[in-house]
């Protein structure tokens, strides 16, 4: 298991849901793999990656529908690895939502807290202050299937957290809704949990999603969790090529550590036939194989030479997508290889480069990471 | 012909095709048979009077015998076994239910594989005729038959029951035969169901068996409904299983008509039966399709 840092752990408390060396095999296929992963309480913790990761096997393994084949798991302190999904302290929002199509909005909501026995007059009033919460007053006699597919998805949120669970687990919340009203619900959802203070843990696809949603982000790639990190730890310092890769768009090269100082290193790119200059240590032995991944928003594109000669490439544009914000291109190297560049559009009348420009590359030091995973 | 006109044409016909089909064989001998039901036995071939005659004068003259309603209603005779069939029906249609639910249930949750060879295990009585099959019920249930050897091997019982001619060997064939009919669309409607919502409820804290009768019951009663209907309907003017199966005091109303029409030849009774049956049936199934959709409105 990689070395995963853990907040809570850090700051000396218990963590609050705690996986111990989680694995679930379905016969020879592994789905997951010893994943040990420490969340605190009150984080919206995002597990990403491609479909067929095995997140959505983690995910019902916290709620109870999968049991672990080794390892264990724990909430708030219980041991609730064996528990049936009916006892424990989790409640999950489905993908599909899986709204009850025989119940009204205000009985799907109530579901959870009459399996419980609560008092009728205490279920109605949790129900109405829980449908006010999600903006569904009025909606309560409705059937969902006359509701739209954003009324459903906050049916569905509301009948999760009506009970006030220690966890709640959400499967591609936002995966069916269409992209405006994914962006507003994507900070609802966010504004809901900082008043509930319930601990979420998100299943998605979609690293958009992640980055806004998250406090933290697992990377999962074949039943294993890659990295664990805020967004920004995810999308600058990336620990493999893999994360590196999947995470936005980036410029990857293989090369070879030349000079290995603890303040700085010399890469030697064949693919971009320079030398990278990394103003940072890396912690490889010299002539190790590595990888240079660089993003496309940190090369600078510029007609005239600038000065120096490390980080430096001349080039010919090939491909110009204008995007609104910023403006892609594709630039090719004399040797043929190619290079992603993004360049924010700051001024309305500013020069753009044209296709057959010939331009100038260049990016800072601290731009490029260097992994060797 | 243009071909807006041929696809019209077919369009026509594939409609009218059914229609014309149910016109031959249903709208008319269901005429034919209220014809009779208003008519009087005579001797003759058929042996019924003609209602319409022409009379002298170039008098067209319609004679309606209500006589045989009101004879129907009547005799305690036909209204027991109005009562009888409905009962036997209803009790079989139960039956039917009770054991009928767990075995959809069971063959739309098995692996893949499996369900296809029990669906097909389901259907495959129907390869045999139907009157075979309730005679070889008469050979088990038969006081030398293999149900009461084994029984008597046991040591179970000292000397055979009687199990033929007994009302039990009615409901025996009757849920045996009508088993099929309460499972497929039970099945088809269980396996529908989306499993999440199982999922769900578990999720929020709701148990098992608590789940199957708030969640899998009401979203699979389309299929209790047309599986009920479909046992129920036939089972009421069932003729053959009482006939062979049951007893002399089991007096189900298919049985009456036969003997009405072909024993004591009197035709107009018969067909007078047959009408109050369907008609009673027609009430059941539009009651029935009342409750639903009203169901499905709210």
């Amino acid at each position: 298991m990689n070395a995963v840092q853990t907040p809570a752990a850090a700051r000396g408390g218990a963590p609050y849901v705690r996986l111990e060396g989680l694995t679930k095999r379905f016969g020879d296929f592994v789905a997951v793999r010893q994943v040990s992963l420490d969340i605190a309480r009150g984080e919206i913790f995002c597990l990403l990656g491609a479909s067929g990761c095995g997140k959505t096997t983690l995910l019902r393994m916290l709620a109870g529908f999968e049991t672990p084949t080794e390892g264990s798991i724990w909430i708030d302190g219980v041991d609730v690895t064996h528990v049936p999904p009916y006892e424990r302290p989790v409640n999950m929002m489905f993908q599909s939502y899986a709204l009850f199509p025989h119940m009204t909005v205000a009985q799907n909501v109530a579901f959870g807290l009459r399996q419980d026995g609560t008092a009728k007059s205490e279920i109605d009033g949790r129900v109405h202050e829980m449908l006010a919460m999600v903006q569904l007053d009025g909606y309560d006699k409705r059937k969902p299937h006359q509701l739209s597919g954003g009324q459903r998805q906050r049916v569905a949120l509301a009948r999760a957290l009506v009970k006030r669970p220690k966890l709640l687990l959400l499967d591609e919340p936002l995966g069916a809704l269409d992209k405006k009203l994914r962006e507003r619900t994507q900070f609802e959802l966010v504004s809901l949990q900082e008043r509930l203070g319930v601990t979420f843990v998100i299943v998605t696809h979609d690293q958009e999603e992640a980055m806004t949603l998250a406090s933290r982000i697992g990377v999962m790639r074949a039943g294993e969790i890659l990295q664990v990190g805020t967004p920004t730890d995810i999308y600058e310092f990336p620990g493999s090529r893999f994360v590196a890769d999947f995470i936005g768009s980036v410029n990857m090269v293989e090369g070879r550590l030349v000079e290995d100082e603890p303040d700085h290193v010399r890469i030697q790119c064949e693919q971009l036939g320079c030398m990278v200059y990394v103003d940072h240590g890396v912690s490889a032995p010299p002539d190790a194989p590595v990888a240079v991944a660089i993003r496309p928003e940190k090369i600078q594109l510029s007609r005239e030479q600038p000065p120096g000669t490390d980080n430096l490439l001349a080039g010919r544009v090939t491909g110009v997508a204008y995007l609104g914000d910023a403006t892609r291109y594709l630039v090719q190297l004399p040797n043929g290889f190619q290079l992603r560049v993004t360049a924010p559009n700051v001024s309305r009348r500013e020069e753009r480069f044209e296709q057959d420009d010939a331009v100038w590359l260049s990016w800072h030091p601290s731009s490029p990471v260097v992994v060797t995973r | 012909m243009k071909p807006a006109a041929a696809s019209r044409l077919g369009r026509w016909g594939v409609i009218a095709l059914p229609y014309l089909w149910l016109t031959i064989f249903f709208l008319v001998p269901f005429l034919i048979v209220l014809k009779i039901s208003f008519s009087n036995v005579q001797l003759s071939m058929p042996p019924v009077e003609p209602v319409l005659t022409w009379g002298q004068d170039h008098v067209m003259q319609l004679r309606l015998h209500f006589s045989n309603f009101a004879f129907v209603f009547g005799d305690r005779l036909y209204i027991e076994a109005f009562l009888d069939s409905l009962l036997i029906a209803a009790v079989s249609t139960v039956i039917a239910l009770l054991i009928g639910y767990p075995m959809a249930y069971g063959i739309a949750r098995a692996p893949g594989a499996w369900r296809n060879v029990l669906f097909l295990l389901v259907v495959l009585p129907f390869f045999t005729s139907f009157l075979l099959r309730v005679y070889a019920w008469m050979g088990l249930l038969g006081r030398a038959g293999p149900v009461n050897g084994l029984l008597l091997k046991l040591g179970l019982i000292h000397e055979p029951l009687q199990l033929l001619q007994t009302e039990f060997a009615v409901y025996l064939g009757m849920v045996y035969s009508y088993l099929p009919f309460m499972v497929l669309p039970l099945y088809s409607a269980i396996e529908k169901l989306d499993l999440t919502l199982l999922e769900a409820a578990a999720d929020l804290g709701c148990r098992p068996t608590k789940a199957f009768f708030t969640v899998t019951l009401p979203l699979t009663r389309e299929g209790i409904f047309a599986g009920c209907l479909l046992v129920f309907i036939p089972a009421v003017g069932e003729y053959v299983i009482p006939a062979l199966l049951g007893g002399p005091d089991t007096l189900m109303i298919g049985r009456v008509v036969w003997d009405e029409f072909f024993g004591n030849r009197d035709w107009p009774v018969a067909s007078a039966l047959a009408i109050v049956l369907l008609v009673l049936l027609s009430g059941f199934v539009l009651l029935l399709q009342y409750v639903q959709s009203r169901e499905r409105e709210a």
